[in-house]
């Protein structure tokens, strides 16, 4: 039986005999998404035999190995070396691209979705979003949103359902969003709704499950199965690892706009592709989020 | 040749080995949730591996074979018939074209496979045949089955009827379920005492007990208290969202564990304790509603020997029919 201690380090946990757990730290920070980032290209250069799949997360990532081709607990050991070979992860340059995201805030389904399951949040009394205004020292609403679309979000892990894409925004520590999740997770969401849990963003793809902060819902689809959307002809998943994706509060008339735009199959996503390059961002955060944003909308 | 759906029973699905690809964003494996049954239903009829089947749970399909053709029943103890005429599990057999293949009640278990000579041909979706019933993809039309499907079955593989599986190899089934787990991950998270007793309770599978996960209800656990990271949530239960193994066990709230299966979530903010070990996961999908469940922590080793042992009981079985 475990220690009822919290690691160290990097904790390497085998999750039965076909995966291994690499949690390299128990908070979240870009630092350490970075350096996920790092070790998991790394791994998949190498091309390891029995190595089946290698699943980018948060603050860890997470391998998924054949045992008939490869002993666990030695896969552990060359993972730990990949570790330690790596060691700076903030002047790397990831070629990524920055993608406006309109969200139309307390939308009506979402609001619905909100009231259905109070009986599952901490606090039955307020919305999702007064709730989050509050624990986030927002006098309103709206100053609470204005924080949400202030800067991107770094997609850091992609997962839960296929393609919801996580979110760490690009804003100093003492500025990050952090709410909980549901006290028990709701069995329903509606398709394409915005949320927060802990420090992160999130939209859900399709209707389902989940335990995330409701604040909205986006017109727009990031996953399409059917590949009509010109995003889509190449993956049925719009979001990629290292995505930058600004949020955008719009109102109920180009909600509709974009709606019916996807309907007839001419939407397409605003993207502009960017160098970024973490060490800048680190010395001067709200200059390079500026940047950024006159990049995607012009000046 | 097609299979046509006079009833679809409770919840049937047409599934296969699962997807091997596509975990990273998001897209769990879903595939047959008892892989020996599953494995074997195939063998039985002569199909090569990886074709896709029929999995019934709880109560069985009525089914019309429109052309003849070599099928073969197993999995849960639900008692098969062929025109009202009772038929041996674990075997194959022929069916003449109009013949209807349909179940009694459930004895124990909770999965049946049916397999047909040629595998039931649905055009693959990310490599597999499989339902993904969480967002209705693969499979048939992405759900399970309603009365009227019309569902083609594969060329090219003759049959063999006749194939009988030694029943000495037939899996144990009871309402006793034993589950081997390797402890890991989040299991610091818990008080010694409280993760001790966990694996001491008599667990019961709830109503909510699907393709996606099973929620077990019996005891509670004592999270060690902390501050809370950066970036996790407030609720002890939370951790910085991270991935989630095929049949990881996660307590939200501390009460009330799920396992999570072969249509689950990939990832979320929820502590996880340790995993079901690959040779256990065809066990949980044999369990049901009220089954009490006991979790047994296992080492690496251990669970890496059970997986040898479930590969040395499949070629067994295999053996027993095929020669």
């Amino acid at each position: 039986m475990s220690a009822s201690t919290a690691p160290a380090g990097t904790l390497y946990s085998h999750g039965g005999d076909e995966w291994i757990v690499v949690q390299l730290d128990e908070a979240m920070s870009l630092d350490v998404n970075l350096k996920a980032q790092v070790i998991t290209r790394a791994l998949a250069d190498l091309d390891l035999p029995g190595v089946r799949e290698i699943c980018l997360s948060n603050a860890s990532y997470m391998v998924r190995l054949d045992p008939d081709v490869v002993n666990p607990a030695a896969l552990v050991e060359q993972l730990k070396e990949i570790e330690a070979q790596s060691t700076d992860f903030r002047s790397i340059t990831l070629s990524t691209r920055i993608v406006d995201i309109p969200v139309l805030f307390e939308d009506e389904w979402t609001a619905a979705t909100v009231k259905r399951f109070r009986d599952r949040h901490q606090r039955p009394d307020l919305t999702d979003l007064e709730f989050g205004a509050e624990l986030n020292g927002f006098s309103t609403t709206d100053d609470f949103i204005d924080a949400m679309v202030s800067a991107p979000a770094l997609i850091s892990m992609i997962g839960f359902v296929p393609t919801v894409p996580w979110g760490y925004q690009l804003v100093p520590e003492d500025r990050q969003i952090e709410v909980p999740k549901y006290v028990r997770p709701r069995t329903f969401t509606p398709e394409r709704a915005f949320g927060w849990g802990g420090a992160f963003s999130a939209i859900y793809p399709v209707d389902g499950a989940g335990g995330y902060q409701l604040f909205g819902l986006c017109p727009a689809p990031i996953v399409q199965p059917a590949q009509t959307l010109p995003d889509f002809r190449d993956s049925y998943t719009f979001p990629r690892p290292g995505d930058l994706f600004n949020y955008r509060k719009i109102e109920r008339p180009e909600f509709d706009e974009v709606r019916a735009r996807v309907e007839e199959g001419t939407f397409a996503y605003r993207i502009e592709e960017l160098e970024f390059t973490p060490a800048d961002w680190f010395a001067r955060p709200d200059e390079t989020v500026a940047s950024m944003k006159e990049l995607l909308y012009g000046a | 040749m097609a299979l046509r759906i006079q009833q679809p029973g409770l919840m049937t699905t047409v599934q296969d080995e699962g997807r091997s690809d596509g975990y990273r964003v998001g897209m769990p494996p879903a595939g047959a949730m008892d892989k020996f049954a599953y494995r074997i239903a195939n063998g039985l009829v002569g199909n090569p591996d990886g074709l896709a089947v029929l999995e019934a749970t709880y109560l069985g399909p009525q089914v019309e074979f429109t052309e003849d053709t070599v099928f073969a029943v197993t999995g849960a103890d639900m008692p098969a018939t062929l025109n009202g005429e009772p038929l041996d599990a674990w075997a194959s057999h022929t069916a003449r074209a109009g013949d209807v293949l349909a179940f009694g009640f459930l004895k124990s278990g909770a999965r049946a496979y049916v397999a047909v000579a040629g595998g039931i041909d649905v055009k693959p979706v990310l490599g597999s045949r499989s339902t993904y019933t969480l967002c209705g993809m693969g499979g048939f039309e992405g759900r399970p089955l309603v009365a009227g499907d019309l569902l083609s079955v594969g060329s090219g593989v003759d049959g063999t009827p006749g194939r009988r599986m030694d029943r000495d190899l037939v899996p144990a089934v009871s309402g006793a379920v034993e589950l081997r787990v390797v402890v890991g991950l989040a299991s610091y998270r818990v008080e010694p005492d409280s993760l001790a007793a966990f694996f001491e309770t008599d667990w019961s599978v709830t109503p909510d007990a699907n393709r996606v996960g099973y929620r077990y209800r019996g005891g509670s656990v004592e999270w060690v208290p902390r501050t809370q990271p950066r970036g996790a949530g407030s609720d002890p239960a939370n951790v910085v969202d991270i991935g989630y193994p095929v049949g990881s066990i996660q307590i939200p709230g501390g009460s009330e564990p799920i396992a999570l299966l072969n249509d689950a979530v990939t990832g979320g903010g929820y502590a996880t304790i340790g995993t079901i070990i690959s040779a256990d996961l065809s066990v949980v999908g044999q369990s049901k509603t009220g089954d009490v469940t006991r979790f047994v922590p296992v080492s690496l080793e251990g669970a890496l020997a059970a997986r040898r042992d479930a590969a040395v009981r499949l070629e067994r079985a295999r053996a027993s029919f095929s020669s």
